[in-house]
């Protein structure tokens, strides 16, 4: 039997672990053992289960996605409709699980970091549902390119905080979600959003994200009677990627590619591709590849999808990377935006930004293989949230 | 073996005084100025010089520092310009200095050269934010050979037997965390300091010095008494910050820091 990651401290290899100011370290040794009593327990499991069965609408499709495949006249591109999971995206899987824990745990109030604002979103749904406190924490410039979220979180009951720290996006709002969960360490449930931050989040995040992969098994031995040859998701914390990744990741004969924001290209400096293009390092409680400058201090990521503009990765990811069982590439903002029409058009399917990257991918990858080869995309998230971003770049290129 | 951290504490006691413990932002204004103020803070009566390394992600640190290290890094500073800034200074001061930061700048360094250049260049000890006990074995094999004081935190939440496991891996001194919260953002509570450092005390008897939230001398004499020293951070960054475009910064810098240390003087033997 393969050894079960991470080991007790939070560690996958040299990664993980629990770079944390004391005053966070009770807590999350507190949120550590709360979780591992809770994972595997009956009721809470069923709770979980019954809202993501009931209240998220899963199981997602997985979808055929028959014109796109035509199109590209190579292999059969199945997508893993996660923009159909209520909210829009695979965030809440995330989110109805870590809150039902915090209800468990007797907090009152949850707090969370957000990119795109999908986590954002569904972190305050999930409030809502649970008659819970929430206070969002969002990077100005994310504001700016995301208005369609933040207006939803409000209307959710959330209160805002705008981070207008270092380049006012996702590593800034965590930062500044973790300077106040310090400060509000007793009453205050952190709902990260990624797989990223200190043990046990990687973790857990991982374990609540893992039903992706657990149905999309099921379901293409049902629609193919066979598994996939190539599993295709886009990476920024790397929640998405993960939770399609996890369960599937034994069965040798699938490849598996994490895609990478690449920006304006990763010899512009200008990315987010962590792992294509960083050095191992230590932020956010947790040791991971980064980008960072010769003397350790973070560098700022760029990419079109706010989500994905993150300067880590999740350490899981790391680890993968390590071992050679996945494999991470790049697309830059260009390929993503193309690859976002391109869906729209020939499926009817408006794709996350975020998403887009792994979608542009695929359509570089499905040419150069057979129509007897099967690509899932996990499609995490829909992209109305983007249409302006989109609108923008139109206008400006035309 | 003591090294200069271990012997200022044996020398306080024996005075019967309380250590003043002076955070500054390296870097900010310049590097140059860190070196003079250290020089005046060490003269203004300061006992230890916490030595603020700058970092792109600082989750601990309020407002005030939070600014502070942007401006540095927009200055350029690093880690090697630092150590060779405290080197230069070594000739002029034995004052204890602990470098004090997040790890991943010194693990970019390499944890290994990282001691040996430290130690080359007269830090006494570290004290990083980011590194509990549970991850600094991969630092500490190297700092501790090379004699460097590994300076741990404790915090309000800190259990008893975290507090045993912290203060039996420590070396220097304890770091009490007298609020809840980031650097330099609320008034620590003397009742709940009192009540925690009692508790630390029946634990261990290493020296303890309050910190984060401490910035007029009034309170310096209020919380003082109920450790072994205290620090202030937050304070002499911002005096820094408000006076960098004078030519008697050094002077205004060292002025607060003697209130203060004539502040915790005052109190003398009124240990609670």
């Amino acid at each position: 039997m393969p050894q079960q990651l991470p080991d007790k401290r939070g560690h996958f290899g040299i990664f993980g672990g629990r770079y944390a100011s004391e005053t966070l370290m009770p807590a999350l040794i507190e949120l550590e053992r709360a979780y591992n009593v809770a994972k595997k327990d009956r009721t809470f499991k069923e709770e979980v289960a019954s809202y993501l069965a009931t209240y998220a609408g899963r199981e997602t499709p997985l979808y055929f996605a028959r014109r796109l495949s035509e199109k590209l006249k190579g292999a059969r591109i199945y997508l893993k409709r996660e923009d159909l999971n209520h909210t829009g995206s695979h965030k809440l899987n995330n989110t109805l699980g870590q809150i039902l824990l915090a209800k468990r745990m007797g907090k009152e109030r949850v707090i969370a970091e957000t990119g795109a604002g999908q986590h954002g979103v569904a972190t305050a749904t999930v409030a809502a549902l649970l008659g819970m406190k929430c206070r969002i924490f969002m990077g100005k410039e994310d504001i700016a390119r995301q208005a369609p979220n933040v207006v939803r979180m409000k209307i959710l009951g959330a209160e805002i905080t705008t981070v207008t720290t270092g380049t006012a996006t996702l590593k800034d709002a965590m930062n500044e979600a973790m300077r106040h969960w310090t400060a509000r360490i007793r009453d205050t449930f952190y709902v990260i959003g990624t797989t990223a931050g200190p043990h046990p989040y990687p973790a857990m995040v991982r374990d609540f994200q893992s039903v992706i992969g657990r149905e999309t098994k099921e379901q293409i031995l049902k629609q193919e009677g066979r598994f996939p040859d190539v599993i295709i998701a886009c990476i920024g914390g790397g929640s998405n990627a993960m939770g399609i990744f996890y369960p599937l990741k034994d069965i040798k004969e699938i490849e598996m590619i994490g895609v990478e924001a690449g920006g304006r290209g990763i010899a512009t400096g200008m990315h987010a591709a962590s792992i294509s293009a960083g050095k191992v390092g230590v932020l956010h409680g947790n040791k991971t590849y980064l980008l960072q400058d010769d003397h350790g201090q973070v560098s700022d990521a760029h990419s079109i999808a706010a989500g994905l503009d993150y300067p880590g990765v999740g350490p899981e990811h790391s680890y993968f990377h390590s071992t050679g069982r996945v494999r991470y590439v790049s697309v830059d903002d260009e390929e993503a935006v193309q690859a976002f029409l391109c869906l729209s058009k020939l499926e009817g399917i408006i794709p996350a930004m975020e998403s887009a990257h792994a979608v542009a991918y695929a359509i570089k990858l499905a040419p150069t293989l057979g129509p007897e080869k099967v690509i899932i995309i996990n499609l995490s998230g829909r992209g109305d949230k983007d249409a302006e971003t989109i609108i923008e770049r139109m206008e400006t290129h035309s | 073996m003591t090294g200069r951290i271990g012997q200022t504490f044996k020398e306080l006691k024996e005075r019967n005084e309380k250590a003043l413990v002076a955070y500054i932002t390296a870097g900010d204004p310049s590097l140059e100025k860190t070196g003079e103020i250290i020089l005046g803070l060490a003269d203004a009566g300061v006992d230890i010089l916490e030595v603020g390394v700058p970092f792109s992600d600082p989750v601990a640190d309020g407002p005030v520092i939070q600014a502070a290290a942007r401006r540095s890094l927009q200055r350029g500073t690093n880690m090697s310009d630092i150590l060779d800034m405290i080197e230069s200074l070594r000739d002029m001061t034995d004052i204890p200095i602990v470098l004090f930061g997040y790890y991943n700048p010194m693990f970019a360094y390499g944890p290994g050269q990282f001691a040996k250049r430290a130690k080359g260049a007269g830090i006494d000890g570290i004290l990083v934010v980011d590194l509990p006990p549970e991850e600094s074995v991969e630092l500490r094999k190297y700092t501790d050979e090379a004699g460097i004081d590994f300076i741990s935190l404790i915090a309000p939440t800190t259990s008893a037997s975290r507090v045993k496991m912290i203060s039996e891996d420590a070396t220097g001194f304890l770091y009490y965390v007298a609020i809840t919260g980031v650097t330099g953002t609320e008034k620590p509570l003397a009742s709940r300091v009192r009540e925690d450092i009692a508790s630390i005390r029946r634990i261990t008897t290493m020296p303890v010095v309050a910190g984060f939230g401490i910035s007029t001398p009034e309170q310096a004499a209020e919380i003082a008494p109920l450790a072994d020293g205290i620090v202030v951070g937050s304070a002499i960054v911002r005096l820094i910050q408000e006076n960098c475009q004078k030519n008697n910064i050094v002077t205004i810098v060292s002025g607060y820091a003697k209130n203060i240390k004539a502040a915790i003087g005052q109190n003398r033997g009124n240990r609670a």
